[in-house]
């Protein structure tokens, strides 16, 4: 190959100058250009052998590296996708529900006062590392998130503990009993539990790795953790002493491939089985036969923050003229690409239990909004709108505030947007809109239909008193119900009260409602038996590889 | 020449403390903090101030930085809130990547730079040179992550030649072919803009030297081209050209920044990528003083390399 360049350059050559400045550069030459032919001719035969993932061993195309696989002390979805796997918690959610099934727990006693919660533990279940999982390994694991005082709370910080602050003490009845007593009523808690926080970790590989943990996981679940290198791959393989029987695959390789575009070009390449979180843009991409794509609705919602305690958003007209104004059917299907639904009210779909199906969206009606803003009084009203660059859960944040924008001053509104990149934003908007803006951008993923409207509509939640009610919004009755469906321990009770919530909520419009996002995956042909879920976990524990 | 270069590296130590001291006031200037990142939508002030206490964070900025630098020197890097795990553990898995790429893509655009060059030089006016000037051009205005995107869609999803992305092939790779396999693509896109400033700079340093008094000497009095062309021309004009390699070394490391983005490559730009969004100052702060050290280290080879090739800086 070399020597073929070299003579079609040599014939080229004209003048004796040239011919000897090419005999001079030619030692280089040869040097540099067998090393680059030589890599070429390697990628040759490498292409086909590095281009397919092997039988039997799941590679799964992550958002990111991992910041740890101690499930007490992670928040991201993504790190969250990988624990799922490794650990077990005392309960679950059903397969494609928000309803909570036994886990390591078999069964559970609420008291009646729904202060008690009492769990059977499942009999001969063990860690990865041999040791028993019992009433106080359980015991160890929630007092080291909540007792500062424990001599592992030093392997923290546990920034989500608080979804366990009601309880006041886990108590170790017998080896196969354990028992949580809260300071109040709280329903979320078989929720919260479900949730990765609540993951059961080995006590005995804590005690060993201390603040290292995270770094070298055990738990009980369908893969054991194998290896973590930085920045390349997670690799866990089959638990074959799983208490449900084996994993269908040996392994699980999850590869944190940050930008979106090379996500989509190693699927494309076969680099990888399984991506998640396919950007709204490339799924065509993946029509053919060769690929699957999995879309599931989630307990997502997407909505504005309006400003209820001053300016125009006071008026509660206002608030839902706006709601008529803006076309979320064009958000979702023409800046998202179909990849999210439109929002009817505060509480996703996806907690069927408790969403109100009576719920309409505000259709998109600029005439009816044009009249409400008549009736109040309003006209070019001047509006700050704050906007995101971009955050968790936030999808296409600046390309569907300015749409929102373009859809407010049709109907006479002054739009200002100012834009801030995330955490400059959560800064600016979690302490509260007053004095500053009047519509703020804002999503939501939850595990509990209690978790949102609890902290982001009751007067109790307002910012000064520690909540994320940034718009201020107030209505006693919305208390109440919010109040007696945490209290209540029967799940029809508090359906009934969520869904009355909902539709009060929806007629005081102290957020426009816009989207609730689909979550998707793609995988390839080869890949089988696998569902999202619409807790937006990953469970891999079923899927095979042909 | 000894004790020049014990000098530079005494004056590089000044330069080193003020680049940390630098990075410390900006991130710690711009915008929300570690706890508001690990947080995300909880980050309520009550949760945020109670993280921050437990991060160590609630204390003033400067007590913070002279904590972080006495730690330094006694050899204690810290430990990165985002990854829970000691910085420089995080940094030496991560910075061999980051060498080898970097170290690739600065032999690839030194080599075909210069050579680029001096074609380009000897033969002005040429098709050779007219190409070569042209590409140099090419090269120099396309940035580097885009092109490394399009040699992903080309080589690696059309023609399959090579991996898309990462260092290793997870099962059944670590040798060296599966990792040059994994190194080309991402080298020569990191190499082509400094291969382009090179290029220009040679030919232009070429240009001169070829029309000096002593080129002609030379040829007068019947050297060989070779020997005019290597020994007499370009290893006057490699003084000049120099400089600017110790440059362009500087410029790899730090495009490598985009480049490991693209590929995945597993590297230190990533993480410091990664590290500044989740405002993780202990560990950016140890990653930046390594970059750092290593662009100080470069230009003072170059420097030591100049003194060594120019006799007359060398009495």
């Amino acid at each position: 190959m070399i020597n073929i360049y070299h003579d079609k350059l040599t014939v080229a050559m004209s003048t004796e100058w040239e011919v000897t400045t090419m005999i001079i550069i030619k030692s280089a030459y040869r040097t540099v250009f067998a090393a680059i032919m030589l890599v070429v001719s390697s990628g040759f035969f490498m292409g086909s052998v590095s281009a397919s993932t092997p039988d039997n061993v799941l590679v799964v195309g992550q958002i990111a590296e991992p910041k740890s696989l101690d499930p007490a002390t992670v928040t991201a979805v993504n790190d969250f996708r990988i624990l799922m796997n490794i650990y077990d918690g005392l309960v679950r959610y059903k397969d494609g529900a928000l309803e909570v099934e036994p886990a390591l727990a078999e069964s559970w006693d609420i008291s009646a006062d729904g202060k008690t919660y009492t769990f059977k533990l499942r009999s001969g279940v063990k860690f990865q590392d041999g040791t028993n999982v019992d009433a106080d390994a359980v015991k160890f694991n929630f007092d080291r998130m909540l007792d500062d005082k424990h001599p592992f709370h030093n392997t923290g910080p546990f920034p989500l503990s608080f979804f366990f602050s009601a309880i006041e003490k886990v108590e170790a009845v017998n080896s196969s009993t354990v028992r949580f007593t809260l300071n109040a009523p709280y329903a979320p808690f078989l929720s919260n539990l479900a949730y990765p926080t609540g993951l059961i970790a080995s006590p005995a590989a804590i005690k060993k790795y201390g603040k290292d943990f995270g770094r070298n996981p055990v738990g009980t679940g369908a893969f054991k953790f194998d290896t973590w290198k930085s920045n390349e791959a997670v690799i866990v393989s089959r638990n074959e002493g799983h208490w449900e029987g084996k994993a269908g695959t040996e392994a699980v390789i999850f590869r944190p491939i940050t930008d979106g575009n090379t996500r989509v070009a190693e699927m494309l390449s076969g680099g990888i089985d399984m991506m998640v979180e396919v950007p709204p843009t490339s799924l065509a991409k993946f029509s053919g036969n060769n690929f699957a794509v999995a879309e599931q609705a989630g307990p997502h919602v997407w909505f504005l923050i309006l400003n209820a305690k001053e300016g125009p958003f006071a008026n509660k007209l206002v608030r839902q003229a706006a709601n008529y104004a803006i076309n979320k059917k064009a958000i979702v299907e023409d800046v998202l690409e179909g990849t999210a639904a439109i929002a009817a009210g505060p509480t996703p779909p996806a907690f069927a239990w408790a969403y109100n199906d009576a719920l309409e969206p505000y259709p998109y009606d600029p005439a009816k909004a044009k009249a409400l803003l008549k009736e109040a009084g309003v006209s070019n009203a001047k509006l700050t709108f704050y906007v995101t660059q971009g955050g968790s859960g936030m999808l296409d944040p600046v390309a569907m505030g300015t749409a929102i924008q373009a859809d407010l001053s049709a109907v006479g509104f002054d739009v200002e947007i100012k834009t801030f990149e995330w955490n400059a934003f959560l800064g600016e908007v979690n302490p509260g809109l007053e004095g500053k803006a009047d519509m703020a951008e804002m999503a939501w993923m939850t595990n509990d239909p209690d978790t949102l409207p609890y902290l982001a509509l009751r007067t109790a939640a307002w910012p000064d008193k520690g909540g994320f009610n940034s718009g201020y919004y107030s209505n006693p009755k919305v208390d109440e119900l919010l109040e007696a469906a945490r209290s209540s321990t029967d799940q029809a009770e508090r359906a009934r009260l969520y869904k009355e919530m909902q539709t009060v909520v929806q007629e005081d419009a102290p957020w426009v409602f816009v989207a609730n996002w689909k979550q998707n995956a793609v995988t390839s042909s080869k890949v089988q038996n696998f569902s999202l879920q619409p807790s937006f976990l990953l469970l891999l524990k079923d899927v095979q590889k042909k | 020449m000894t004790r020049y270069l014990i000098l530079r590296i005494l004056a590089a130590v000044p330069v080193l403390l003020g680049i940390t001291l630098v990075v410390f006031v900006i991130l710690s200037l711009i915008p929300g903090d570690p706890a508001m990142a690990i947080l995300g939508s909880y980050s309520t002030p009550e949760n945020v101030a109670q993280l921050n206490q437990q991060l160590g964070l609630d204390r003033p900025l400067f007590q913070r930085y002279f904590i972080w630098l006495g730690n330094i020197l006694q050899g204690d890097f810290g430990r990165s809130f985002a990854l829970n795990r000691p910085v420089i553990d995080e940094i030496i898995e991560r910075f061999h990547a980051t060498l080898i790429l970097s170290g690739t893509a600065f032999l690839i655009c030194s080599l075909l730079g210069i050579m680029a060059g001096v074609i380009s030089a000897t033969r002005q006016y040429s098709w050779a040179d007219k190409f070569i000037t042209f590409s140099v051009l090419i090269g120099i205005s396309v940035p580097s992550f885009f092109l490394g995107m399009m040699m992903i869609l080309y080589f690696a999803v059309q023609l399959r030649w090579f991996p898309a992305s990462g260092m290793y092939a997870l099962y059944g790779g670590g040798g060296l072919s599966d990792l040059l396999s994994h190194l080309v693509m991402p080298a020569l896109a990191l190499a082509a803009v400094a291969t382009g400033v090179i290029a220009r700079l040679s030919r232009a340093a070429m240009l001169e030297v070829l029309r000096l008094d002593f080129i002609r000497t030379a040829r007068a009095k019947g050297a060989p081209e070779r020997r005019v062309i290597l020994r007499h021309a370009l290893r006057h004009a490699i003084v000049s050209i120099l400089p600017v390699l110790g440059l362009q070394a500087g410029f790899v490391l730090s495009g490598a920044v985009y480049i490991e983005i693209v590929f995945q490559w597993p590297g230190v730009g990533r993480m410091l990528v990664d590290a500044i969004l989740a405002r993780d100052i202990i560990l950016v702060q140890g990653g930046v003083l390594f970059v750092a050290s290593c662009y100080v280290i470069f230009n003072i080879i170059v420097d030591a390399a100049q003194l060594w090739l120019d006799p007359r800086v060398k009495s």
